[in-house]
């Protein structure tokens, strides 16, 4: 059993675990504490957490003027508030001089089902992906969550890591990922050997991914390998040039537009490597509500059929 | 404090050398924000060279107080004062603008000595000075946070999302000043969009509101010394000034938010600027 059920309970917890050990630690939410799970910072440590309201340009702002005075703000909302409403307030001033505010974009992707299309980002990581020096996080599970913020309190600079909602299967055991290790944004673990097609996958859709390789296995004897790419940028090239020296073809996959997010950022980093990519991910589309999160993944195909179905196309070119 | 009449007069004579300087900055043949520099140039004065503390041999001395410059397209101005405190090399004033150059068209804090924040995207200073005032007031420290609008920045929305907010932690350490010289980029504040009685406007939102005339140097250090004395709520100073102050030819006039001075402006300018004085 994992330390926290879902990615937003290890942010909840993960900065009150922070907070404990570095008191430059603030929180800020603009009422959505109760669904980031920031809230729960307030209760330890009433005077570093700041409810800003319904206000998420000013609490952007506020963040940087904490940094300047040597705090390291955490700044929660939803995905597509915390980048879209105050993206130019992290592009003016938090970016442009790279200020240490972290940025977490809650109830990412799909992930907040019934709220439909205004509150799912499905633009948010390639909004922070054009940001020039960004850093952007997309981690797979809970545990991997919590690992990044212990990465993103320890290490200078402006960053944004995505949040899923909903509980997900945990891919990774505590302690497995060390936020001090040297190579951290270099990260992109093999979960799984093959050397047919690389399925390349982010977030909710790393669980996807192997799935759709036993699949691809038991169907067809395709050995499928199978990485998560939870660092989307820096994407380390060289790393990436490595695991997918030896296979055939590539499937990306992501809770994320294809423009913009994962697939984009592969397809750039090999855009001189001659394989093919099929992308999976939500097709230039607006999100919409759903009474579940996996019916609704499944209508925008987000699906290890989907993912398989891609696999089987690209292999084909070949 | 009363400031005696000596230092007034001087306080008077550093305001006529940072108006003289952003002539030199706007220089000859390319465009400079002139009018919303020289509308600032005598608070400018009476901040760096009177009422923040400063350490002008060590710029990040953490118990300096801070100033936000919102408007941040009258960089000319800070950039006049900051080599007027010598924080600034002289030589620089030459290269503003100019690929490289630490004088960028809008402050950049990662380039520029004595900067506190980048600003130029309007409307977002309130905001991150009330950050800072939280962060010192958080550290337990007296440093006070300055920072200084336009008038027509007052269309942005955020500035009253920070007006709120600063109310509603009772910044006592944060004190905003309104350049109200009534003109914006395009024209009259009263007719691109009407800001109304500002004062009114954030005495409502919970702010401790004052009025002063911006070019009058003893209203000026009393409008700080009473924002100072506040002891509970955040204060705003508002200052009414004239759009290209000291440059006869161009006070209250758009055309000068961002103009451009041909050889013989730019001394009549200069001229017009010591008859002024």
């Amino acid at each position: 059993m994992a330390k926290y059920p879902t990615q937003r309970e290890a942010y909840g917890q993960t900065l009150i675990e922070l907070g404990a050990l570095d008191n430059r630690i603030c929180v800020l939410d603009a009422d959505l504490g109760n669904s980031t799970r920031g809230r729960a910072f307030a209760k330890e440590y009433p005077e570093r957490y700041f409810e800003m309201g319904i206000a998420e340009q000013n609490m952007m702002s506020v963040a940087a003027g904490l940094s300047l005075t040597g705090k390291i703000p955490f700044v929660s909302s939803f995905a597509v508030f915390v980048t879209g409403r105050a993206y130019d307030q992290f592009r003016q001033t938090i970016s442009i001089a790279g200020l240490n505010v972290k940025v977490c974009g809650s109830s990412a992707g799909l992930s907040d089902y019934g709220d439909g299309s205004t509150h799912q980002s499905v633009e948010d990581m390639a909004l922070m992906r054009a940001i020039p020096g960004m850093v952007v996080l997309s981690p797979a599970d809970a545990t991997e969550c919590s690992a990044m913020l212990r990465y993103m309190a320890r290490a200078a600079g402006p960053m944004y890591i995505r949040v899923n909602r909903n509980s997900m299967p945990d891919l990774y055991e505590e302690g497995q990922i060390d936020p001090a290790e040297p190579g951290f944004l270099k990260r992109m673990d093999v979960l799984r050997r093959g050397k047919d097609v690389a399925l390349l996958a982010t977030g909710m859709l790393v669980s996807r991914a192997l799935e759709a390789a036993e699949r691809l296995e038991k169907k067809y004897g395709i050995q499928a390998k199978v990485v998560n790419v939870s660092v989307i940028k820096p994407i380390c090239r060289e790393k990436l040039l490595e695991i997918v020296c030896d296979v055939k073809a590539i499937v990306t996959a992501e809770e994320h537009s294809v423009i913009g997010g994962l697939g984009s950022a592969v397809v750039e980093a090999l855009s001189e490597t001659p394989k093919p990519v099929a992308m999976v991910g939500i097709q230039d589309r607006y999100g919409t509500s759903a009474r579940g999160y996996e019916e609704l993944l499944a209508s925008y195909g987000l699906t290890a059929e989907a993912i398989e179905k891609a696999a089987l196309r690209i292999m084909a070119r070949q | 404090m009363k400031a005696s009449e000596t230092a007034v007069q001087t306080l008077r004579e550093r305001a006529l050398r940072i108006r003289m300087r952003i002539v030199d900055l706007v220089g000859i043949g390319r465009a400079g924000h002139l009018g919303g520099s020289c509308s600032l140039a005598d608070i400018m004065a009476a901040l760096y060279f009177y009422k923040m503390r400063l350490k002008k041999e060590d710029p990040k001395w953490p118990g300096r107080d801070r100033l936000i410059l919102s408007k941040g397209h009258a960089a000319l101005c800070q950039y006049a004062a900051l080599c007027e405190l010598g924080i600034l090399d002289e030589s620089l004033l030459d290269k503003v603008k100019m690929l490289g150059s630490p004088l960028q068209g809008h402050p950049d804090m990662t380039k520029c000595p004595g900067i506190e924040a980048n600003t130029g995207s309007l409307g977002q200073g309130l905001s991150i000075a009330l950050g800072m005032a939280l962060g010192l007031r958080l550290d337990g420290g007296e440093q006070r946070v300055y920072c200084i609008l336009g008038d027509g920045e007052l269309n942005e929305g955020q500035v009253w999302e920070a007006a709120m907010a600063a109310a509603h932690y009772k910044t006592q350490n944060l004190t905003a000043i309104v350049d109200r010289n009534g003109v914006q980029a395009t024209g009259p504040v009263a007719e691109i969009m009407d800001v109304g009685d500002v004062a009114a406007k954030f005495a409502a939102f919970g702010w401790n509101t004052i009025e002063i005339d911006g070019h009058d140097m003893v209203q000026i250090l009393d409008g700080l010394e009473q924002a100072e004395a506040e002891t509970a709520r955040p204060s705003v100073i508002i200052a009414y000034t004239t759009k290209g102050k000291g440059v006869d030819f161009a006070e209250g006039k758009a055309a000068y938010h961002n103009g451009t001075l041909d050889a013989a402006q730019f001394q009549a300018a200069k001229d017009s600027i010591l008859r002024n004085a």
